[in-house]
């Protein structure tokens, strides 16, 4: 096949070599000012710069939680707490013998990952309110233990921080340690942030159903990210308690997790930049503002509530000025069917997908009766009728987000497990949504690349650390996606950001990340809805050309055309129940399809 | 020592569930959970004791003018905080809005009157009998309020609106009623409750701003326990909240009933996330 040895391009234009030195400039200006600080020999800008680093490190890690995962965790100020004082009180000796400053610190570490962990538990089952709740319980907790339990925290009085020893001794070797710490906290978080556990945790924050229908298992993602951010809060905390040098509850206002939390959202979401610069002016601007240090809480209070209210995107958002190029205006899908068989191996047929005997009602109402479906591989299954019948609760039924009262799904005889809606992708069950579920913030690209979530092999650590598994991991998924792209005719848009895209262009899209998970059966839901008459017609061929490859397609539709011109099947629905099934033709002529839905 | 408890454990748990009446207040009509109703609560304590200590105002002129103040920054809340986000298509941004307001405000406070804990005056001019007024009259204000709030539900046209719009708004606007003002009026109301609480607790907890934190929490775990919405969940839940508090507090110290109150919180919400006393929604496809 000629048309399917077609070169397709594999970076889009704008990641190329110039983007990428633009992309450089920032950091490195960053880091050239920040290790030639010390020349200036000022010891009072040293001490801003060592908080500036502490507070970045704390900063990284809640960016991920944050800026990424989306989640409102406002009291992050407590991890800050323990870390400090399990550092300050481990090395004064007072409790026991005293530890060595460095292994004091890695406990801080540790006692941060564990608390994050545990903060983080409820994110996973509460609504944003509740969480943000708890974390300001917690934050409350923690201050009120640090002030009674005085045998070991000294109560009010506080304890003594410890002196970090050769070679990072106080003053600028301590300044250089803090700055080492914080570039390898840029470094780790950036790594994650590139990689598809951070693509991952943005598409939780923004379309968390079309993750978990990509094989997103989001409880295992979030608590990894919360072990890890709270591991970094906790060294953080410890070198806070050598650079105050005595800590005290006071110390750990809530004023502080205000600053951390502004700081993430003044950057910008999703982005490693523009929470750093964030950073940084909220440690520094205080110090040039001397008569306002006391409004400085009232400042940062008011500059969030604007930030909200205005522009929610944050610094990043006004630096992203590529993304406020217009893009040309009548832009055309073109799909390339063609190119499918570089995606979808070419099945031997024989599979099945099956629901037998589901029942499914919301309180008093029925919205599936006793339905027995059967998608074979291969063929395109139509599922019509009116609205209200339990087509899309089929759909939902199938991809495992809702538990039936009765019933079973089966694939390929094997009983597929309700209420795992991660687990689909896995068995090469993929899905498209009615309204289209974008990722937002992210390019186009990333939106397609989530869909090869299952195909990663990397781990979290090897990616945090950018060991080689986690390159090849990018170049495939990477290579893939653009294919994909390339076959629904989006290849051109790939660098976008996929909120500026047409209705039409995020149905096909859609589609391009349901096939990154390489699925023996497809289930779309309205593909055709808000399509123009030609593209109706290029997605019709698509689907055939899909089913074709030996994947089963189950194609919940409005659109009778489309449905009698590539459906093998078609099952129609009346109340929750099948009112008929059969070939097209049979369905055509069926009577009381025809009264009932169809008209004369 | 039972006394204690029990009168002490009793009148904090009233300020608590007045908290909590607050929260559902707000959320009944615009399903917005407010990070303002402990904000609401500091500001009861310590505009009481700036009206009455500070400017030597009669006790009732000052409690007016401190319910008045309350019905002001609830309005402000609606307008600036909770009505631009609910344009918008990112709603669940009101936790940060509210939550920036709330801090202002409290800044505000910190700054303008001092961050020391400040006496409150003795409201009424009695003799401590039997009864000690700073646990009777927050036990009173708790009382009153739900009787009013029965009364304003069940028995006003305006208490049905509200109930219409808690119901369904999107039905509630089919029929005309105005969404908006609606909205506006109970957070006016809600900015009464808040302070009411705030105003009566005072005595015992003083006019501090750093209560804004406390109330904040202490006054959502028991709405968050009884299921959002629900009075008699609050105030139960507020009750049993500020009873266990003090008798931890006296049996095994203070340390433990904090991290008592927040492991129990944790471990109902994950296991019932909508409420002990809630009903399951969930229809998210």
């Amino acid at each position: 096949m000629d048309a399917a040895a077609a070169p397709i391009a594999t970076r889009p234009a704008q990641t190329g070599r110039v983007a990428r030195i633009e992309a450089a400039v920032p950091w490195v200006v960053l880091a050239a000012a920040a290790v030639a600080l010390p020349l200036f020999d000022d010891s009072y800008a040293g001490v801003i710069a060592q908080r500036a680093c502490i507070y970045w490190i704390l900063c990284a890690g809640l960016n991920l939680v944050v800026g990424y995962a989306g989640q409102i965790a406002i009291g992050w100020v407590a991890l800050l707490t323990l870390g400090a004082y399990t550092t300050a009180v481990l090395t004064a000796g007072t409790v026991m013998e005293p530890w060595h400053p460095y292994i004091a610190l890695v406990a801080s570490g540790v006692m941060g990952a564990a608390f994050g962990f545990i903060i983080g538990l409820p994110a996973l089952r509460l609504r944003t309110f509740y969480f943000a709740m708890t974390t300001l319980g917690f934050s409350t907790i923690v201050t009120q233990v640090a002030l009674a339990w005085k045998s070991v925290t000294g109560g009010g009085i506080g304890t003594p921080g410890p002196v970090f020893p050769w070679p990072f001794e106080p003053g600028w070797g301590f300044y250089y340690f803090c700055l080492l710490l914080a570039a390898l906290a840029t470094w780790m978080t950036a790594n994650i942030a590139s990689s598809r556990f951070g693509r991952g945790l943005v598409a939780i924050r923004d379309a968390e159903v079309a993750a978990e229908a990509s094989g997103v298992a989001k409880g295992r993602l979030l608590m990894t990210v919360f072990l890890f951010s709270g591991a970094l809060a906790g060294v953080a905390g410890g070198l806070f308690s050598s650079l105050q040098s005595y800590i005290t509850p006071d110390a750990f206002t809530f004023d502080l997790s205000v600053l951390f939390f502004i700081a993430i959202l003044i950057g910008g979401r999703g982005s490693i930049l523009g929470p750093l610069l964030g950073t940084i002016i909220l440690t520094v601007l205080p110090e040039f503002a001397a008569p306002l240090v006391a409004w400085s809480t009232f400042l940062y209070a008011a500059l969030l509530l604007v930030i909200v209210l205005a522009i929610p995107g944050g610094i990043a958002d006004l630096l992203d000025y590529k993304n406020r190029r217009p893009l040309e205006q009548h832009r055309e899908i073109v799909t390339r069917p063609e190119l499918l068989s570089r995606i979808l191996k070419r099945q031997d047929g024989g599979g099945a997908l099956e629901l037998r005997g589901i029942e499914l009602h919301f309180g008093g109402v029925r919205a599936i009766d006793g339905l027995d479906l059967e998608v074979r591989s291969g063929e395109v299954h139509g599922l019509i009728g009116p609205n209200g019948s339990g087509k899309t609760t089929a759909l939902n039924v199938i991809s495992g987000y809702y538990r039936p009262q009765a019933g079973q799904a089966r694939l390929d005889g094997e009983t597929l497990p309700f209420l795992e809606p991660h687990t689909r992708a896995g068995q090469r069950i993929a899905r498209t949504f009615q309204t289209p579920r974008l990722i937002g913030g992210a390019s186009v690209l990333e939106n397609v690349m989530i869909g090869g979530t299952v195909e990663g092999r990397c781990s979290f650590t090897e990616a945090m650390l950018s060991l080689p598994r986690h390159h090849r991991d990018e170049a495939h998924l990477h290579e893939a996606a653009m294919t994909a792209l390339a076959t629904v005719g989006l290849e051109g848009l790939a660098a976008v950001r996929a909120d500026r895209l047409q209705h039409s262009e995020l149905r096909f899209m859609e589609i391009a990340r349901a096939l990154m998970v390489r699925p023996a059966f497809l289930l779309l839901d309205e593909p055709a809805a808000g399509l123009s008459a030609e593209e109706i017609r290029r997605l019709g061929a698509l689907i055939k050309a899909i089913s074709r490859s030996g994947t089963g397609v189950l194609l919940v539709e409005h659109h009778a055309d489309l449905i009698f011109d590539i459906c093998d099947r078609v099952t129609v629905l009346n109340l929750g129940k099948v009112l008929a099934a059969g070939t097209p033709a049979e369905i055509r002529a069926h009577r009381e399809v025809v009264s009932a839905y169809l008209g004369a | 020592m039972l006394e204690s408890i029990l009168s002490y454990g009793l009148a904090i748990g009233a300020v608590y569930a007045l908290i909590g009446i607050t929260y559902n207040v707000m959320f009944t009509a615009s399903r917005v959970f407010s990070f303002t109703a402990g904000m609401l609560g500091m500001v009861g304590g310590v505009l009481g004791a700036w009206f009455i200590t500070r400017l030597g105002l009669p006790v009732i002129v000052g409690f007016v003018l401190v319910l008045a103040c309350g019905a002001l920054i609830g309005v402000v809340t609606e307008i600036v905080t909770v009505r631009p986000v609910l344009k918008g298509i990112e709603q669940h941004l009101y936790v940060l809005s509210t939550l920036a307001f709330a801090l202002m405000v409290q800044q505000f406070v910190a700054i303008e009157w001092g961050t020391e804990a400040q006496p409150f005056p003795r409201l009424l001019p009695i003799e401590d009998g039997w009864v000690d007024q700073q646990f009777v009259l927050p036990i009173l204000a708790c009382i009153l309020t739900v009787v009013g709030l029965e009364v304003l539900y069940r028995h006003t046209l305006i208490g049905r609106a509200f109930r219409a719009i808690a119901e369904d708004s999107y039905a509630a606007r089919a029929l005309g009623l105005p969404e908006q003002r609606l909205r506006t009026a109970s957070f006016a109301l809600a900015g009464m409750i808040g302070t009411l609480a705030g105003f009566t607790g005072a005595m015992m907890l003083l006019a501090y701003f750093g209560n804004q934190a406390i109330l904040s929490f202490y006054g959502f775990v028991p709405v968050a326990l009884g299921g959002m919405g629900s009075h008699r969940g609050a105030v139960v839940g507020g009750l049993a909240l500020g009873l266990f508090q003090q008798a931890a507090n006296f049996l095994v110290g203070g340390i433990f009933a904090a991290v008592a109150v927040f492991v129990v919180f944790i471990i109902v919400l994950l296991l019932r996330p909508e409420g002990l006393a809630g009903a399951a929604t969930a229809r998210r496809v």
